[in-house]
């Protein structure tokens, strides 16, 4: 048996009100108004799809002290690097073991669901268990229906042989060119053709087949199917094709496009995500992905599915949630205006790839050392103990901060050093267990930030370099409003 | 502890340029500026000097690295010129060299110029810059204002004030500072402004704001150094000698190790302690005459009051509300003005603030003169609150 053993999702904070969207586009295109009801998620400047890659991965409990995992897979169409292994980043942000096979899935809206098929089928006895994370953010032209549809976010599943809270039945893919819509090589934006197309002869022709070829070979009635998920950018059509299959219409998953939007190739595994915190025990789960061609997988939950929870869980993430309605901050964080940013903002900060690799594990991973004499643990690792009591030499053990408890022991709101979102938060924070870093924060609530609240190491753009289209990543300090002064949740 | 170097070294001139913006100056004027001055005063030629240390900090700025500049500014006679470089700290390094060099017999006569110019990057504040390859991949993207802001946050916590409390007395720390200015003519800022001035400024870093943050100018100063008994064959009477002259680097104790509390400068605390064994002071706040703290921003200088054991740990929010710090209280603390209104060029501020403690003790301070000061400080500082270097200088007197 292999099957998904556990996983989590991510969601940015930030939720864009698309009213506000269409109210300053409408003049342009009236037919937005069609699009003007809730909200779509909206990476924050610091983040894109390789950051809500790490945050998803991170949702998984456990992760990052994973010594069982042996493969991670990244799927997206929107990933920062082109030619950089993205799958490797994520691995070394995970501060994961270097033997590991990572890969990059892309190319198609169909991507993640194209992937774990082939991720499930390549799960080998004696093998560890395989990452799997999807995440999109997708670039979309202003004033365009896909801006408003859109959503940004991830999800991560850990596949295995083993401890299986979904179990895979089997999976049926349909390949066909149909072109809904393409983004060249070249280009930076989508070209689409006509939805009433794209429906009618795309999802209402390629999805039954596929679905139907599945149940038939599985031999499981339809009628049997107790989550169905199809994300698709038309209200009910999953309702719609679920009737047309035979599944019972109430199974159709709600595809979350009130609060999240459609997170393109990541949205089918991030509606999984989402489905899999709700289901219960012996439930069959089908997931269909569509572009140029079908994906069908079905899945059926196990007695496990009661034991475990992802950390926040999408569900989680939804509740997070910071309502923006300016929508110049949407087009200034997707640099789709050109803004005066001021002379500060000319400094060249370069990253150089060399300084980069021989300090990746600190940059990308926040390992700092833990001196084997004392046990203070200290960021950056150095050479000589930082405890006035201790001094020894080369002394350090490798120590991720990652995923620790820390506290605000000072902070500011700095309006005057160059920020893509002023003012730049950060502080001085100070970890339960020892050490301390001086930290730009994000994701902050102005009004609720105080000394003595405690935050999460969240893994971030620190600097884009514009001049070298180079996202350096480092880690921030997100305060947790749900702690009170002595850092207790509530 | 070593010996020490009080009394071994006179100030035997000084002199310090307008500070500003000078548009219409080079780094190279205003050094000329500072040290004709200063040779004016000491009464020796560029000829006489055997040894000189020279202060930028943002060199890339304006003059570029060495001691070349200065030696071609002053056509040097091919002597030794150190170019010296230790954050904000930097003026007073290039005068403890040159005054380490005198107490060692290396030099007769040493010079120490510091230079900074600043107004030429094309906005206000300091400029945006690298701070190396590897710590701007972890440095948070901090400010100077926003570094300083983590002290009153911290502070305020620590000490359980209402952070109105504390922003009344920060804003009295600059409105004592303007009042000193005024009465400067090379001021950089010479404004008289009232609390509320500065309460209704737009905000820099939180808490800081506008007029919490010291004046970003163009500027030098330099000082020539000789041994007393020099000072004295060249003519000189009343000489003004070094007390005391200490440095102090964080380690990484602050930024890594879980103890610090953030709300004060553990180096101010150790160079105090060093500077006031140096002098033989014990009871700092009676025997202290006045100061000139680096007060970057209005709460660096409350912290240091603390630190410099001139008011109780928790308490100097009080002292300088109570007017303990004007220049009519009873220590007198930027009575030039400060970096506040002085002004900061950068490389020449420790400078800077001997040379008003040096004006003082000789009775040249025309309108700011204070009676009778017998001992002066200076506390020069750079870098972070986590991250930093303080020197504390004390000068007097000889025979104070």
């Amino acid at each position: 048996m292999v099957g998904i053993a556990s996983f989590g999702g991510y969601v940015p904070r930030l939720r864009l009100e698309r009213k506000a969207c269409v109210e300053a586009n409408a003049w342009f295109n009236p037919a937005l108004r069609a699009y003007a009801k809730g909200e779509r998620s909206m990476a924050n400047w610091d983040e894109d799809s390789l950051t809500m890659a790490v945050a998803a991965a991170r949702d998984v409990p456990g992760i990052e002290r994973s010594a069982e995992l042996s493969a991670a897979f990244v799927a997206s169409t929107t990933m920062p690097f082109a030619d950089r292994q993205n799958a490797g980043v994520l691995a070394t942000a995970l501060n994961l073991d270097e033997s590991l096979s990572t890969l990059d899935v892309t190319g198609s809206q169909r991507c993640a669901t194209s992937g774990l098929i082939q991720a499930l089928h390549g799960l080998a006895p004696g093998n560890g268990r395989t990452l799997f994370v999807a995440s999109e953010q997708r670039r979309t032209k202003a004033a365009s229906p896909l801006e408003l549809l859109a959503g940004d976010g991830a999800a991560a599943l850990v596949l295995s042989r083993e401890e299986i809270i979904a179990e895979f039945v089997g999976s049926y893919q349909l390949a066909a060119d149909f072109v809904d819509h393409y983004r060249s090589a070249q280009d930076t934006f989508d070209y689409s053709w006509e939805e009433r197309w794209i429906r009618d002869e795309g999802y209402l022709q390629i999805v039954p087949r596929a679905i139907k070829t599945l149940l038939e070979r599985l031999e499981v009635p339809a009628s049997r199917i107790g989550h169905f998920i199809l994300p698709s950018p038309f209200p009910k059509l999953a309702q719609r094709i679920a009737k047309t299959v035979g599944i019972p219409e109430n199974a159709a998953a709600d595809n979350l496009d009130g609060m999240i939007g459609d997170t393109g190739a990541a949205h089918s595994l991030l509606l999984l995500a989402y489905v899999l915190g709700q289901a219960r025990p012996e439930e069959y789960i089908l997931v269909a992905g569509f572009g140029q061609g079908c994906d069908a997988l079905l899945f059926r939950t196990t007695e496990r599915l009661a034991g475990f929870s992802p950390r926040r869980g999408i569900k989680g993430y939804l509740e997070r949630r910071r309502p923006e309605s300016n929508y110049n901050r949407f087009l200034a964080f997707r640099n789709l205006v050109e803004r005066e940013k001021g002379i500060r903002a000319e400094a060249d900060i370069r990253a150089p790839l060399s300084t980069l690799y021989r300090n990746r594990r600190m940059a990308m991973a926040l390992v700092g050392g833990q001196c084997r004499r004392c046990g203070t643990p200290q960021f950056p690792k150095g050479h000589v103990c930082v405890d006035p009591k201790c001094g020894a030499l080369d002394s350090q053990e490798d120590y991720c901060f990652a995923g620790r408890t820390a506290r605000i022991q000072s902070w500011t709101a700095d309006r005057l050093t160059y920020s893509p979102d002023p003012p730049t938060y950060f502080g001085m924070v100070v970890f339960e267990q020892g050490g301390r870093l001086m930290a730009d924060f994000t994701d902050v609530d102005a009004s609720a930030i105080r000394v003595g609240m405690s935050v999460d190491m969240v893994f971030r753009v620190k600097h884009y370099d514009e001049l070298r289209h180079f996202p350096k990543y480092f880690w921030k300090a997100a305060p947790d409003a749900a702690s009170d002064s002595t850092g207790q949740k509530n | 502890m070593a010996r020490g170097i009080k009394d071994k070294v006179v100030i035997l001139g000084m002199g310090c340029s307008r500070f500003g913006e000078r548009w219409d100056c080079n780094a190279e004027d205003l050094v000329v500026e500072a040290a004709e001055e200063c040779f004016a005063d000491a009464g020796v030629g560029r000829e006489q000097i055997d040894a000189a240390w020279f202060s930028t900090a943002i060199e890339e700025q304006h003059v570029g690295k060495s001691g070349v500049p200065l030696a071609f500014t002053l056509r040097l006679p091919f002597i030794p010129v150190t170019r010296v470089e230790n954050f904000c700290a930097s003026g007073t390094e290039a005068f403890r060299g040159a005054v380490y060099a005198v107490a060692a017999g290396a030099a007769d006569l040493a010079l120490a110029v510091g230079v900074e110019k600043l107004k030429d990057t094309g906005y206000g504040g300091l400029p945006q810059r690298s701070r190396g390859p590897l710590n701007d991949m972890y440095w948070a993207n901090a400010s100077a204002p926003g570094a300083f802001a983590q002290l009153a946050t911290a502070y305020q916590a620590k000490h359980g004030l209402e952070m109105e409390v504390l922003k009344r007395a920060m804003a009295q720390v600059s409105v004592k500072s303007h009042e000193n200015g005024s009465r400067n003519p090379k001021a950089h800022l010479r404004n008289r402004i009232d609390i509320d001035t500065v309460l209704r400024a737009p905000v820099i870093a939180e808490p800081l704001g506008l007029y919490d943050c010291c004046g970003v100018s163009d500027g030098a100063a330099a000082a020539i150094v000789t041994r007393p008994e020099i000072a004295r064959e060249l003519g000189k009477k009343d000489l003004v000698t070094v007390k005391a002259l200490q440095l102090s680097v964080s380690n990484g104790f602050e930024a890594s190790f879980n103890s610090w509390d953030g709300s004060h400068f553990v180096t101010n605390r150790t160079a105090a302690r060093r500077a006031y064994e140096e002098a033989g002071i014990r009871d700092p706040r009676a025997e202290i005459s006045m100061l000139e703290a680096h007060d970057c921003f209005s709460i660096t200088e409350l912290v240091t009051l603390e630190d410099l054991r001139l008011s109780e740990e928790g308490h100097a929010w009080r002292d300088i509300l109570d007017g303990f710090y004007n220049a009519q209280g009873k220590i007198p603390c930027q009575i030039d003005g400060g970096l506040k209104c002085f002004g900061h060029p950068i490389g020449a501020s420790g400078l800077r603030m001997l040379y008003e403690m040096y004006l003082q003790l000789l009775g040249r301070a025309a309108e700011r003169q204070l009676p009778d000061p017998r001992l002066g400080l200076t506390h020069n500082l750079g870098g972070f609150p986590h991250q930093n270097v303080v020197s504390v200088a004390i000068i007097g007197r000889l025979g104070a």
